[in-house]
């Protein structure tokens, strides 16, 4: 077994750990450094895949930015109560979505032939070349994102504020 | 390298960890949590796909999926702050006005 093979399984068993964490732990704010761990492995596994790029953009956005805005809404919303249990929703739920974790790998395994990874050169997936396709083959949907973004400030806001009556 | 089926099996494991999350917790700011892990699901998706067909489609493709990732979760912690000043619960199953 090689060295990365052993990195990506310790990095896939902490991941798999921590989302467990996100969807099971009963305090919200335990739920939230969990998800901030499970962002930074798969931040990690970026970096493995040789996306540098993105693997800081994924620390910055979501494990920065955020997540210091759902850990700030749990603070200003203070959830003390405990959500009550329902066992058999509870059952039923998780069946559905074990059904469909099954059925995703099943389909995967179906095709026999796993391809060899293209040999990449230095510059993928540096800045220069993720910043070379933005800007030129993807510059459409790069400014209706920034609209995008601009529509969600001013929903919050609209959204957020004080009704003054 | 990991070969390119464990990367989509992860990938897949930590979506339906998603759909449990979304499907069983009782409380809004978890389920917004839980769909933020699913869109990552997703994302290592692309980069996997991105670095084993060599191309750069896929982690362009990341940054959108991060932009309205973004959006989505102001949007939706907004619409949560509104509706804790209205009925003083984040639970789903008291949000019923609309249910027949």
């Amino acid at each position: 077994m090689t060295l990365s093979l052993m990195l990506f399984y310790l990095l896939a068993a902490l991941l798999v750990l921590s989302s467990l964490m996100v969807v099971l732990l009963r305090q919200v704010v335990h739920c939230a450094v969990a998800l901030v761990a499970a962002l930074f492995l798969i931040a990690i596994l970026f970096l493995t895949l040789q996306a540098p790029m993105v693997g800081v953009l994924q620390i910055l956005v979501y494990a920065g930015a955020i997540m210091v805005l759902f850990l700030f809404v749990i603070m200003f919303l203070n959830p003390a109560l405990l959500e009550p249990r329902r066992g058999l929703w509870r059952g039923f739920g998780v069946l559905l979505a074990l059904a469909l974790g099954g059925a995703l790998i099943a389909l995967q395994r179906q095709d026999g032939a796993a391809p060899e990874p293209v040999a990449a050169g230095a510059s993928f997936g540096s800045p220069e070349s993720l910043g070379q396709s933005l800007f030129t083959d993807f510059v459409l949907p790069f400014e209706i994102a920034s609209v995008l973004l601009l529509v969600a400030i001013v929903g919050a806001v609209v959204l957020a504020k004080r009704e003054q009556r | 390298m990991a070969p390119l089926n464990y990367y989509l099996i992860l990938s897949a494991v930590i979506f339906a960890i998603g759909v449990i999350g979304v499907l069983v917790r009782r409380n809004l700011i978890v389920i917004l949590m839980s769909i933020e892990l699913m869109l990552n699901a997703v994302n290592l998706t692309f980069i996997a796909f991105a670095r084993f067909l060599g191309s750069m489609e896929g982690q362009v493709v990341v940054v959108f999926v991060m932009a309205v990732a973004a959006a989505e979760a102001v949007i939706g912690l907004a619409i949560i702050i509104a509706v804790f000043r209205h009925r003083q619960t984040l639970d789903p199953q008291e949000m019923q006005l609309l249910k027949w």
